[in-house]
């Protein structure tokens, strides 16, 4: 029987980049929030402190900043006809655990979503009539332009490195050309950039793109936010995404709010607190709070005017089936939201290989690269392609740590003199360019509860039963073919074009961008949050992350996610604490 | 020669005791209580007085002397376990003379020395804004009554202490006197400095017996295995080439473009300095750029072998934060290059933060909670000693050698810290 | 993989309130945090080198055999040192020793199915178990198939031909699966030829200087413009390169 704790006016579940900014927002709004997080507590110098962050063993193959699925974990299986199985270690995505969670070792892509990808349904329907069967998109029912100032507020507490490419509505040189309008330009101007990355922007107007430096949250220069809090200067070190940054210089928590939040008086963060299920009051419509366990196995009630589930993607949406919150989503019948729509990433990637550039691939950074946006979202006609969406193609240079990025030309075997020669000879000279695609919802792509497999706490796992369908692999194969005829115009001795093959695998490591599951939208037939990401069951339940997407764009998420939760901090300060209830009429 | 002055100031508290009975009548004006509370800001009272996570000045907070461990009392106005029982005059005994209500000798980790110069107007405006805050029963505290006592036992004169104020030998009570040659800011600053702010109980080195050598005046010293540097008018370890707004900026936010506050001046610029107001600030610099500084020895250049293993770590382990030239980042990493402590001729403080890292203060002006990491597990005592001598004699900087046998001694002293 | 420091910041804070948590009121037992950034001085989460020594995990047949199996899958050649000669083998040893022999973070809860491909591991086995079953499983078979011989005693062509099997799924193993364990062991082996060293792999940076890899570096501002050049920076690891060390 869990022990009730006095009241609070907020609990945050999770205590990621969402919390932290609903954090900062709501105790400056004057409420006493509490934060539950399931890890310890994490900081720069004493957790990955530029003494030892630089071990690529330890922190990607070892897995340890990540989620312990020995802990929690999830089912997968291709399609309903399979057995969903345990994901025994992680692969495929690599959701955190501690202070900061994924933001600590993300690698700094820091993108907006296109104007059209917030209408995806309609915008789609009206250019190219009816969708292909099965697809279940749906508009998100917030605009671009509604989520601009968002957007940008996130973007300034980042301290995002970039060009403006389009300032309101004037096309501006050096930058994407496809974004949405912006107000003003970023806060910081683009990094230095790496050789490959230079050959691909040049191959890639040779061949009629538009490449531009992709916005990052790597300092291209020492930055102070609107929150007074300083970053250092990136120094290209090559361990960003799956490690912590050493040196102050990657967004995360960490380095851009917490800083600030954790001196108020008015914030509490508890660690080492895993959440098991939130209280509801359904008649009154109102969630009570949330039961969590601590490391002695003690449960305790923390009572909450406002309850905001703040965890990675699809944590969010199991806490709400396991609480009762909601209608499961049903594949049969269609009916149900909670668990539909969950979407993933497509990606693919073309290796070049050079045998006279020395590239030297382990100067690098997260988010350090160029890209083209010709093909992603609707920039291009779809007219008789056979696929909606699309994604960017970008050179990265992030990283040259060797057990992982040792690329070799196809038909090298995998281990022998053969493969050592392959390695020493291409590693410094070779260049990869990546695609990175949008994945559509579909009505067999979903979340529910597993029947067989339990949690250490003995609750259902989560269990994903997700594929690609058509749409992804023409769109993926579209957007590698063109990769492959900028990787010709770089001129290599060869390259090697990946395509993204058959069902979809959790074992090699894909992206970490989960989406969908408790997604949004108008009304509470389609969405299990409304425009404002408070839930339509509950009013003073709030879900934040990529889970409330109701399709994956092209882009990674991570600039959406801030902009979604600045935006619904903003409502509920300024609407919701006025006048608690429902904040859009069912 | 101990025991005739501690005779005559037993003598001179009590008088001053029974001259206390005569009442006075209490301002409690909100200027009076502002004036007091920014007195407990410069004099820092809270650091001492608080025990971490504890209410504040309500005391418990072991502070460490040669003899072992003192806990600091309760000075909140409660009537049983603080000093909401003493009056005025007993309040103004302890803060000028370092005696309780009894006469007795308080221990001089309570920095008498300096407060002594502070006005009865002021020590009274100290007294009324303790008065306001919340009385707290603290049973962890041993009551002021009866803490600080002195034994009566022999002291073991010949030990340097490494105590703040430990220069109870060379007490001379007695309010300050402005010097009318120099400006009222000057005045103030040199109030705030010699009185309240006690700068000298870390930074003016101690002589054989404790007190304070005046004749060194702020030219720095080792306390408690920290270098608190030279904050003199020295050019080179002092703060000769830091304007009177650097070190506004320093005190105010806990950073300037040549240095953080980290080690227990971290406490100071949160507890204390960051809540003056800029007047005061800009006092004690005017004060402090005044105060004449001592060149000290640049000693003999370290082997060119052991520069060159120090450069190697440098280039590959510091320079991602310190930069290459030492010089930095702004208000983030803080330059080596022209850095007074990093040239001191006492490597205390540059052997310990390599050792066990350090934290700048945040503030609420530079709220950014930087810190450098631990380099302990990863370097050996003569890689740490190469590395301290590379940046103590780089980028123009020049300081004595460091032998590898004093961040053995340091790794020591600080691993004793945490058994204790 | 916890520095000692670790414990004593546990010493110092479990249980107790950092900063001034009465602001809200927390009965909770847990750790909390409020006031400040806290920060511990010497604290590091620092990573824990091996200890020298004989092996932890792996018999003397078990390691004659990762011997001769590693310096297949990484030769010594023209180019340089293999993964026999950087030490792979008692890299090998250390990580089975450890949480990560023992699947301590991985799911391994039944019940206990093939799966698809897609699915990924799903044996019952812990690497470290899988290790000892596979290599049990392996001599068994070149015993038979060879009269008596065990792996390490066959010629490099035929130790090739039966990692090729494995490789494959063509060889059927008595308590292991193949593949499983071939997916294993090369990803392990070639962890060892590249991690750091403190891991007791790539011994003197060998894995690293063959490629050109400069190790635990954090600082290539000065590099990103050089387009094309060969940098020849000596590597470094996680506790220095030879270079640190001014008795040298």
């Amino acid at each position: 029987m869990a022990r009730k704790l006095p009241a609070v006016d907020v609990v945050l579940v999770g205590f990621g980049w969402t919390a932290a900014i609903l954090g900062q927002e709501l105790t400056d709004a004057g409420l006493n929030v509490v934060a539950l997080e399931r890890g310890g507590w994490r900081d720069t110098s004493t957790d990955f402190g530029v003494t030892f962050a630089q071990d690529e063993l330890r922190y990607y193959w070892r897995r340890a900043l990540f989620e312990e699925p020995a802990r929690e974990t999830l089912t997968f299986r291709n399609d309903q006809s399979q057995t969903a199985l345990p994901m025994r270690h992680l692969g495929s995505f690599l959701p955190a655990t501690g202070v900061g969670g994924a933001g600590i070792h993300w690698n700094g892509q820091n993108w907006r979503f296109l104007p059209s990808d917030f209408v995806a349904k309609s915008h789609n329907t009206q250019r190219y009539g009816s969708l292909p069967d099965g697809m279940t998109i749906q508009d998100w029912g917030v605009t671009y332009e509604e989520l601009e100032p968002y957007y940008d507020r996130f973007e300034y507490i980042c301290g995002i490195s970039g060009k403006a490419g389009n300032l309101n509505g004037k096309i501006q040189a050096g930058g994407n050309p496809f974004e949405g309008p912006r107000k003003r330009e970023y806060p910081n101007p683009p990094m230095e950039m790496a050789y490959a990355p230079t050959l691909f922007a040049q191959a890639a107007t040779e061949t009629g793109h538009v490449p531009f430096p992709c916005p990052s949250a790597n300092m291209s220069r020492a930055y102070t936010n609107p929150l007074g809090v300083t970053l250092g200067p990136c120094t290209y070190c090559g361990f960003c995404e799956k490690f912590g940054c050493g040196n102050y210089s990657k967004s995360s928590p960490q380095t851009t709010i917490l800083p600030v939040l954790m001196r108020k008086k008015n914030f509490e963060l508890r660690t080492e607190c895993e959440v098991l299920s939130v209280k509801h009051d359904m008649a009154a419509k109102r969630a009570t709070g949330v039961i969590y366990v601590d490391t002695q196995g003690e449960e305790w009630e923390q009572p909450a005017e406002i309850v905001v589930l703040c965890a990675f993607a699809q944590h969010n949406p199991w806490l709400m089936m396991l609480s009762g919150i909601g209608q499961r989503y049903n594949p049969q019948t269609g009916e149900g939201t909670l668990g539909k729509n969950y979407a993933y990433q497509i990606v693919s990637s073309v290796d070049v290989f050079f045998d006279d550039k020395i590239m030297n691939p382990f100067v690098g950074a997260g988010a350090l690269g160029i890209g083209v946006d010709e093909y992603n979202g609707d920039n291009f006609d779809h007219a008789g392609l056979g696929f909606i969406g699309g994604g960017y193609l970008a050179c990265w240079q992030t990283n040259g740590r060797p057990i992982e990025t040792h690329p070799v030309p196809k038909g090298t075997p995998k281990w022998g003199a053969k493969w050592k020669q392959a390695v020493a000879k291409n590693y410094l000279t070779t260049a990869t360019i990546a695609t990175h695609g949008a994945v559509m919802s579909h009505r067999g792509n979903y979340l529910d509860l597993d029947p067989t497999y339990h949690d250490v706490h003995g609750r259902p796992l989560l269990r994903l039963t997700f594929d690609y369908t058509d749409n992804e692999h023409k769109m993926s194969d579209y957007l590698t073919d063109r990769a492959a005829e900028i990787a010709k115009a770089m001129k290599p001795r060869e390259f090697h074009a990946k395509k993204r093959e058959g069902h979809y695998s959790i074992v090699p490591y894909q992206t970490t961008h989960n989406t969908g599951g408790a997604i949004m939208g108008t009304d509470p037939k389609s969405s299990v949050v409304n425009r404002y990401l408070q839930t339509w069951d509950l009013h003073n339940l709030f879900v934040m992350g990529s889970c409330v997407f109701p399709q994956n764009p092209g882009y990674n998420p991570t600039g959406t996610v801030g902009a979604l939760t600045y935006w619904a901090a903003d409502a509920i300060k300024n609407k919701y604490l006025k006048n608690p209830g429902a904040l859009v009429q069912a | 020669m101990n025991i005739f002055r501690y005779g005559a100031l037993a003598a001179m508290a009590f008088s001053a005791g029974i001259a206390g009975t005569a009442a006075y009548a209490a301002d409690t004006s909100y200027a009076q209580l502002q004036r007091g509370k920014s007195l407990v800001d410069a004099g820092d009272c809270v650091s001492c007085h608080t025990v971490d996570g504890g209410k504040p000045f309500a005391g418990g907070r072991p502070i460490e002397t040669p003899f072992g461990l003192i806990y600091s009392p309760n000075i909140t106005p409660d009537r049983e376990t603080g000093i909401g029982a003493w009056s005025d005059e007993e309040f103004y005994n302890a803060m000028h003379f370092g005696t309780d209500p009894k006469g007795a000798r308080l221990y001089p980790a309570f920095p008498y020395p300096y407060y002594s110069k502070l006005t009865r107007s002021d020590v009274d405006a100290i007294r009324q804004y303790l008065n306001t805050l919340p009385p707290v029963r603290s049973a962890i505290a041993v009551s002021a009554n009866n803490a600080h006592r002195v034994s009566g036992l022999i002291w073991p004169l010949n030990y340097r202490f490494f105590m703040r104020g430990w220069d109870w030998l060379f007490f001379d009570p007695g309010e300050f006197r402005p010097n009318p040659k120099k400006s009222a800011e000057w005045n103030r600053g040199a109030y705030l400095v010699e009185g309240a702010a006690h700068c000298g109980a870390c930074h003016t080195p101690k002589n054989t017996l404790g007190g304070d050598e005046n004749s060194h005046l702020l030219q720095g010293a080792n306390i408690q295995n920290w270098f608190a540097p030279q904050i003199a008018n020295d050019v080179r370890s002092g703060v000769g080439s830091w304007s009177t707004d650097d070190i506004v900026e320093y005190l105010k936010t806990g950073r300037n473009k040549f240095s953080g506050a980290t080690g227990p001046m971290a406490e100071v610029v949160g507890n204390s300095t960051s809540k003056l107001p800029d007047s005061d600030l800009h006092a004690i610099a005017v004060y402090l750029k005044d105060t004449p500084g001592a060149a000290v020895d640049a000693g003999s250049k370290p082997e060119q072998k052991i520069f060159a293993s120090g450069k190697a770590i440098f280039a590959d382990s510091c320079a991602g934060c310190h930069q290459a030239n030492g010089q930095g980042v702004p208000q983030m990493f803080p330059p080596l290059a022209h850095n007074a402590n990093v040239q001191s001729s006492d490597p205390a403080t540059t052997i310990r933060v390599i050792l066990e890292g350090a934290q700048t203060v945040p503030t609420s002006a530079r709220p950014t909670a930087s810190s450098m990491p631990a380099y302990n597990w990863k370097l050996s005592d003569d890689q740490i000693a190469a590395v301290a001598n590379f940046v103590r004699n780089s980028w123009g900087n020049s300081a004595p050698a460091v032998s590898a046998s004093q961040v053995a001694e340091m790794r020591r002293q600080l691993q004793a810290n945490i058994a204790q | 993989m916890s520095g000692p420091s670790v414990s004593r910041r546990d010493l110092l804070s479990v249980g107790v309130a950092i900063g001034s948590t009465a602001a809200l009121g927390s009965g909770a037992d847990a750790r909390s945090y409020a006031g400040k950034m806290p920060w511990i001085p010497g604290e590091a989460n620092a990573p824990e080198p091996i200890t020298a020594g004989p092996f932890q995990f792996l018999t003397p047949d078990e390691a004659t055999f990762l011997d001769a199996a590693v310096a297949r899958l990484i030769p010594a050649d023209d180019l340089g040192p293999g993964a026999k000669e950087a030490g792979v083998t008692t890299f090998l040893d250390r990580q089975l020793a450890g949480p990560f022999g023992k699947g301590s973070r991985w799911y391994m809860q039944g019940p206990w199915k093939k799966g698809e491909s897609t699915q990924g591991y799903q044996s019952r086995l812990s690497p470290a178990e899988l290790y000892r079953a596979a290599i049990k499983d392996i001599d068994a078979h070149c015993n038979e198939k060879f009269s008596g011989k065990k792996f390490s005693q066959l010629t490099a062509d035929q130790q090739d031909q039966i990692l090729k099997d494995l490789e494959q799924g063509h060889l059927k193993l008595k308590d292991s699966e193949g593949k499983t364990f071939f997916t294993v062991f090369l990803q392990n082996t070639i962890e060892g030829f590249f991690s750091d060293p403190i891991y007791g792999g790539n011994r003197d940076m060998v894995g690293w200087k063959l490629i050109g890899f400069p190790g635990a570096r954090y600082d290539y501002r000065p590099y990103v413009k050089q387009h094309g050049k060969k940098l020849n920076l000596p590597p470094v690891g996680l506790k220095g390169r030879p270079g640190w060390n001014p008795n040298t």
